[in-house]
């Protein structure tokens, strides 16, 4: 067999792999299984660790270390979740591990990106619509990147909360295992990290 | 409740978690205030955007994992420290 056989056609979504037969090359150590593994999943794990690492060398470090872990370990994968399931927890959790050993960037401080209020409890800002419904902004390109950099300026910490919940879909008591946080913690840096999306967008597309 | 309130619990309202008395005094304080109103949209927005951000355009497939990163995957496998 080879890795062609697990896809009905080329290029078809990772959904169609026969999930089990996969997993039972794997557990045997045919060769072929783990290079079908990296090609079927792949670029789907790859967009996930340039999300969260924000550079191309370390999200493909991220995906390298990732494979070899799952490879390792593929013995003791219960078939509890999907394979896809499983490695995105992993190139997840390594992309993380690479984010921790980078030097930080210079943040925008988070007090000027959340609500500031009058003493009376009123908001000090007047928020204007904005000069676009979603769907329009989503349509355009540039929109779309203008939104994925205001999300590359949060600070480190409210930024991989947003991205593992709001964008990976990971549950918050997942993310608090992987960042070593309350699920209390992570409840609150969501908050933050999208009061300040929301601040950043403003400047971006309110009228 | 005050704007400053208003925005503490907007997560709550926005995942269905306020407890019942807590989500009538929001959506009183909802009722009354505009720019409030506003900001709850934005909040949504915001959310909505990030989550859309990322993904495929329509008709446009997810990029195949690039050959040489494959090769590497492969050749770091097979090494006897892997």
């Amino acid at each position: 067999m080879n890795s062609n056989d697990l896809m009905p056609a080329v290029g078809s979504a990772a959904a169609a792999v026969d999930e089990t037969a996969l997993l039972g090359a794997l557990r045997r150590g045919e060769e072929w299984a783990f290079e079908a593994l990296v090609r079927v999943y792949g670029g789907r794990l790859l967009a996930v660790a340039r999300r969260i690492c924000g550079n191309e060398e370390d999200a493909r470090d991220a995906l390298q270390s990732a494979y070899l872990s799952a490879f390792r370990s593929v013995e003791r994968f219960e078939g509890s979740c999907q394979l896809s399931t499983w490695l995105h927890r992993i190139v997840v959790n390594m992309a993380l591990m690479r984010l921790r050993t980078r030097r930080r960037k210079p943040e925008e401080q988070m007090d000027t990106l959340l609500p500031a209020f009058q003493e009376d409890g009123h908001h000090v800002e007047q928020f204007s619509e904005w000069a676009m419904p979603a769907d329009v902004l989503l349509e355009r390109a540039d929109a779309r990147a203008a939104v994925r950099s205001c999300i590359a300026q949060l600070p480190d910490a409210y930024r991989q909360v947003l991205l593992l919940r709001d964008i990976e879909e990971l549950s918050t008591d997942e993310v608090a295992r992987m960042l070593g946080a309350t699920p209390t913690a992570v409840k609150v840096r969501l908050h933050r990290a999208r009061q300040a999306l929301s601040t950043l967008l403003r400047r971006e597309f309110a009228r | 409740m005050t704007c400053r309130e208003f925005a503490e619990f907007l997560d709550g309202y926005v995942g269905g978690e306020l407890p019942s008395a807590v989500r009538s005094a929001f959506e009183h304080h909802l009722a009354l205030c505009v720019n409030c109103v506003r900001y709850l949209d934005h909040y949504r927005l915001s959310i909505e955007l990030g989550r859309r951000a990322f993904e495929p355009s329509d008709g446009e497939i997810p990029a195949d994992v690039p050959a040489d990163l494959v090769r590497a995957i492969c050749t770091a496998l097979r090494s006897p420290s892997a």
